[in-house]
């Protein structure tokens, strides 16, 4: 995005404020999900803290008393999201509990010595910078790290809180607050150095209130692969289970890509490419996001129109009244507004393309016309999902994000998958299609900004939808109390009573005539009330379908909304080493962009540098690769390519600039991983890649 | 209790006070304090106890030295990372917070002698000290001549000083090469199912009355005596069934004191339930009736991957329970028929399975992922970023060296069951692609 540096700024603040308002949201979200488990544990820690020692029965604290109180925190293979989480903790927990936390992560406690000395860092040293005082002892730096020392420290810590002259603001903390030590990733410690630091610590347990919290990734049945039932039987866990990522990122799609507030979105490549990396890779709700962050800049970046996609109506019209001639005429650029001018009328085409003012006003009109197309599209959505979710074999997708796919990617309604829905809808599911389509309304009631009149249809659906219900209800009621009551119920009582004279014929020959008379009578059976409604019900969402679920490539101007380079977006998040070094060292023009090493078959020209040439020469040898052959072959290569006289004397002689020349590519290459010294044979080197020429 | 503690260098009314505060053991302390002898007289050198884990070999040698107020230090090897720390925590507690700073940085067995003559002197004791040394198992992993030295302490340092070892081997694992003094060794037998009765029975829950709590352990020890003699996993056991006893729960109050008969029908079924988990400590909370909770610790057994980690470990697991040479029968198309018997060499007859996981390269691992899993899969880096995140899941180890370039291996490290579980979520029928299972 070179061009219109005037805007390019503008976008920047637009992107800015758009990305601050989702990361917002996005954190309080986290939040709210992690509130649950939280406070479960909040309210562990503080039990634990307060319980044993005066309030719940003194026999269970006596039973308990030399137990170390432990909580098993399950939170999913997605590691990369648990730190926000613990910090979440860390710091509900100083807010309310107690001011002394340590978090640990099992790369810096290798050994016992250092976690030892881990733990008492964050500790003690956390207090001291809380204290400024100047009367705290600093503490010794060659004295040893022990929880024996620790324990000195607490004592004088509580000692001194205790004093009414230094009272800590927090009146209500306990007098003697528990020292949390949290483990992030139990599974990486090392076990003997877990198994120990619990031995010890179970041997202060009466002097120092320990909890003990661990974070576990896979199953809770590692606690018992990493500690024996010696050091085991020395806690009292207790487990919390976090919610699953994979709920985790439908909820976050609810909120950031599911809704009409935030004007950028992601197309169905895009999207497509973002969940597939969270499902097949990383599970992480924190790449997602940073994903999505990725293609938020990009889109700001290289669309130039993105001037036009912000948050608020105001701001639109000002920006669309603000655009310069040379915006403008992006516009006409755009593939999805010339659709738009060659279904015009010819005065109305020659207005756009020539009056810049009138360009203006139909520009904030599609505008206005495509924030209303987001605005019923995502309710209508919805809507269907709520109806699709629950059939056998789910064909439009269990998750709403997959119809949401579906829907961007064609006109969904064109699909197999759609038509056999909605066969299973007309057909079988009556009492399920009855309490959905109720939920239906309130879904749709719930988003305040759905217009009068589409809230009005809804009511009215929902009005016809009791009266069914009641006709069902009726129906029902009737056909368990006397079928025979009740004139209007006559499918009902075609239905039943071949069904009760089947009883009495045993044979196979009637039995097989009754069931064929059974078909005919329903094929020939003419439409109840309820089917007439329940029919007009379902055509009426199809309708709804159909006008409203259109992809929005069909929507002028959408491109201002949607981002769509989906191939970029992947080769960012989605890296390929392997491929690039190979890219890059069999057709270096592809990097270089030197047209002298263009060559017409794709081989490596001979001016190609070291590297590539070494490359490709090893590529032909098998194993193992003999050092002295291959640097008679690149002599040959490097003397070609210097123009020399292939009869003459010199050619392909090794000098000593050749000779380094080829040392430092091959050690290059060593370097790279393609090739490895060996001592199998002299002067050989072993090639680890397959494959070749 | 059949033999009251007696011994003429204390206080008799003490003696009775501390032998309540070790039942079933009476018989053990009165030997231990006979070995000691009177406060002032001297002791033997070194005095070696074993016996099982909780059979109350610290609770007994503890509880005899605080309550008979003899000069003692109690240290456990599990705290002492390094020598000077053990040497600095007794010289604290025989000496007072001033000597431990005499010793110099890292010191040495002959500055904990120096200093510890120095001081002896100057805190003349007229009583025995003792040195109580829990774990010492861990002591053979110190330095060599570290043992061999505390045994015979006494004569080096010139001091009425014991040196009381705990451990839960025997001596016979201890002695050194080069042999040493030996110590008195002191056998500390499993509580027998009295003693444990009478053990349990003393925490007793105030809601009791102490005939039907008794009743109550009896029928526990009845069910779990066979499998469980370990005090400390009884105690949990108590403490988690008596939430589902008709006291525990609060809900049957007028239970007879005497009808251990509908006591039992009562708690029957939960015992049964609990036999099935004892040692697993399950989940334990105050509020077990909680429905998941009861599920416990081992029920959670699943694990959700992502997609591609999920082939990968599939992967690492026929790379490690299959031969190499069978790669080809099973991931190329047209294989021909291989039969299994002349196919393979004998050591390869045995079930891999009974063996263990073998090594295999990362380029093996990977050869077998992109032929299992059944879209193309780009080379990515997060491929790669998967492996090493299942090494820290400890589904797959590393093996030999750190170096990327080298080659390295790895080991699959999930049984059986689990890898089914997996499979069956990604549709792979992995037993089909066992040689074991052929």
């Amino acid at each position: 995005g070179c061009d219109g540096g005037e805007d390019s700024s503008l976008r920047y603040t637009l992107c800015k404020k758009l990305w601050d308002t989702i990361k917002e949201e996005t954190e309080s979200l986290q939040d709210e999900l992690n509130r649950q488990i939280l406070e479960g544990l909040l309210h562990f820690i503080k039990r634990c803290c307060s319980g044993p020692r005066h309030t719940a029965g003194p026999w269970e604290a006596r039973m308990r008393a030399s137990e170390i109180p432990t909580a098993a925190l399950v939170l999913g293979v997605n590691v990369p999201d648990h730190d926000m989480t613990f910090q979440s903790l860390c710091e509900l927990l100083q807010q309310s509990v107690t001011p002394h936390v340590a978090c640990l992560q099992a790369k810096e406690c290798g050994a016992l010595k250092s976690l030892m000395r881990k733990v008492l860092e964050r500790l003690v040293g956390s207090a001291a910078e809380d204290e400024e005082e100047g009367d705290t002892h600093p503490h010794p730096k060659g004295a040893h790290c022990t929880l024996a020392t620790l324990c000195e420290w607490y004592e004088t810590k509580s000692k001194k809180s205790s004093t009414p002259g230094k009272k800590r603001s927090s009146e209500e903390e306990p007098a003697r607050p528990p020292i949390v030590i949290i483990f992030k990733d139990l599974e990486a410690f090392n076990p003997r150095v877990l198994q120990d630091f619990i031995l010890i610590c179970s041997r202060y347990v009466e002097q120092l209130p320990l909890i003990l919290v661990f974070g576990i990734a896979t199953s809770p049945s590692t606690i018992q692969q990493v500690l024996p039932h010696s050091v085991s039987s020395l806690l009292c866990i207790e487990l919390f289970q976090s919610l699953s990522c994979t709920q985790h990122l439908s909820t976050v799609m609810d909120k950031l890509i599911l809704t009409h507030y935030f004007p950028f979105k992601p197309n169905a490549k895009v999207l497509q490419v973002l969940v597939s990396i969270f499902l097949y890779h990383d599970f992480s709700v924190r790449n997602f996001i940073k994903g999505l962050k990725l293609a938020l800049l990009e889109h700001y970046l290289n669309q130039p129109l993105s001037v036009l996609c912000c948050e608020k109506k105001e701001e639109v019209e000002l920006n669309t009244t603000q655009l310069s001639h040379r915006g403008l005429e992006s516009v006409r650029q755009l593939a999805s507004f010339r659709r738009y001018v060659e279904q015009q009328q010819p005065q109305e085409q020659v207005a756009l393309l020539t009056s810049d003012q009138h360009m203006k006003e139909t520009c904030k009109k599609l505008l206005k016309d495509l924030y209303k197309y987001h605005k019923n599209y995502y309710p209508v959505l919805r809507c269907l999902h709520a109806l699709t979710c629950s059939l056998p074999r789910v064909p439009l997708g269990k998750q709403i994000r997959e119809l949401h796919i579906t829907c961007l990617e064609g006109n969904v309604w064109e699909r197999e998958e759609y038509r056999s829905a909605m066969q299973l809808l007309s057909r079988h599911y009556l009492s399920k299609l009855m309490h959905i389509k109720i939920l239906c309304p309130h879904q749709v009631a719930n988003n305040d900004s759905f217009t009068f009149i589409y809230y009005h249809y809804f009511l009215n659906v929902y009005k016809k939808l009791t009266l069914i219900k009641n006709i069902f209800d009726n129906e029902r009621c009737s056909c368990f109390v006397s079928p025979e009551a009740k004139p209007e119920t006559a499918a009902n009582e075609g239905m039943t009573s071949p069904a009760k004279s089947m009883e009495k014929k045993t044979d196979l020959f009637q039995l097989q005539k009754t069931l064929l008379e059974m078909k005919e009578t329903r094929r020939t059976k003419k439409l109840s009330g309820f089917e007439i409604l329940r029919n007009e019900a379902l055509d009426f969402i199809d309708a709804l379908v159909r006008s409203h679920l259109v992809p929005p490539e069909t929507q002028p101007l959408h491109e201002v909304c949607y981002y769509s380079s989906s191939a970029l977006l992947r080769r960012h998040l989605n890296a390929t080493p392997r491929t690039s070094i190979q890219t890059a060292l069999s057709s270096p023009y592809h990097y270089l962009q030197n047209d002298a090493l263009l060559t017409e078959d794709g081989g490596v020209s001979n001016a190609a540098p070291d590297l590539c040439i070494v490359h490709k020469l090893h590529l032909e040898c098998g194993r193992l690769i003999n050092l002295y052959d291959w640097l008679e072959a690149y002599a040959t290569v490097v003397s070609a390519a210097e123009g020399k006289d292939p009869e003459s004397e010199e050619y392909g002689k090794v000098d000593e600039l050749k000779h380094a020349r080829f040392i430092q590519a091959v050690s290059e290459l060593q370097f790279l991983g393609f090739i490895k010294s060996t001592k199998q044979k002299t002067d050989h080197v072993a090639r680890l890649t397959w494959g070749g020429c | 209790m059949t033999a009251s503690l007696q011994h003429p260098g204390y206080d008799p009314e003490r003696l009775l006070c501390v032998a309540e505060k070790m039942p079933c053991r009476v018989s053990q302390a009165g030997t231990l304090l006979s070995l000691m002898g009177e406060p002032a007289q001297y002791s033997y050198p070194s005095i070696f106890l074993y016996g099982h884990r909780s059979t109350g070999k610290s609770h007994v040698i503890n509880t005899l030295l605080m309550d008979l107020e003899l000069p003692h230090a109690t240290v456990s090897c599990v705290e002492c990372v390094s020598v000077g720390l053990m040497f600095e925590r007794v010289l604290l507690a025989l000496f007072g917070p001033d000597t431990s700073t005499l010793l110099p940085r890292s010191p040495s067995l002959s500055d904990f002698v120096r200093i510890y003559r120095q001081q002896a002197p100057l805190s003349p004791a007229n009583q025995t000290r003792y040195i109580v040394i829990e774990k010492a198992e861990l002591l053979r992993d110190m330095d060599s001549n570290l043992l061999p030295v505390l045994v015979r302490l006494q004569e080096l340092v010139d001091d009425n000083v014991t040196v009381i070892l705990l451990s839960e081997i025997v001596w016979d694992r201890f002695r050194p090469n080069t042999g040493c003094f030996e110590p008195l060794i002191l056998y500390f037998p499993d509580y027998s199912k009295g003693d444990l009765q009478q053990i349990l029975s003393q925490d007793i829950h105030p809601s009791y009355s102490p005939e039907l709590y008794s009743a109550f352990i009896n029928i526990l020890l009845g069910v779990f005596y066979s499998v469980c003699r370990d005090l400390r996993e009884l105690r949990h056991l108590v403490r988690t069934q008596h939430a589902q006893t008709p006291a525990g729960s609060g809900s049957d109050t007028n239970l007879k004191e005497s009808d251990t008969h509908k006591l039992w029908r009562n708690i029957e079924p939960h015992l049964k339930k609990a036999m099935q988990t004892v040692y697993l400590r399950d989940v334990s909370s105050e509020c077990s009736d909680v429905v998941f909770l009861s599920s416990g610790l081992s029920a959670h057994a699943h694990v959700e991957l992502p997609y591609y980690s999920k082939f990968l470990l599939i992967a690492a697991y026929l790379a490690s329970y299959n031969p190499a040479r069978t790669d080809r029968r099973f991931f190329l198309k047209h294989h021909g028929k291989i039969k299994k018997t002349n196919f393979l060499k004998k050591h390869e007859k045995t079930s891999n399975h009974l063996l263990g996981p073998k090594p295999f390269p990362l380029d093996r691992l990977l050869a077998i992922f992109y032929s299992v899993v059944d879209s193309r899969v780009a080379p990515s880096a997060s491929v790669f970023s998967q492996i090493s995140s299942l090494v820290t899941l400890q589904l797959l180890t590393q093996l030999g060296h750190d170096d990327q370039l080298d080659a390295p291996k790895y080991k699959c490290a999930v049984a059986l069951d689990f890898i089914r579980a997996i499979s069956r979520t990604v549709n792979f029928d992995i037993v089909k692609y066992l040689y074991d299972f052929l």
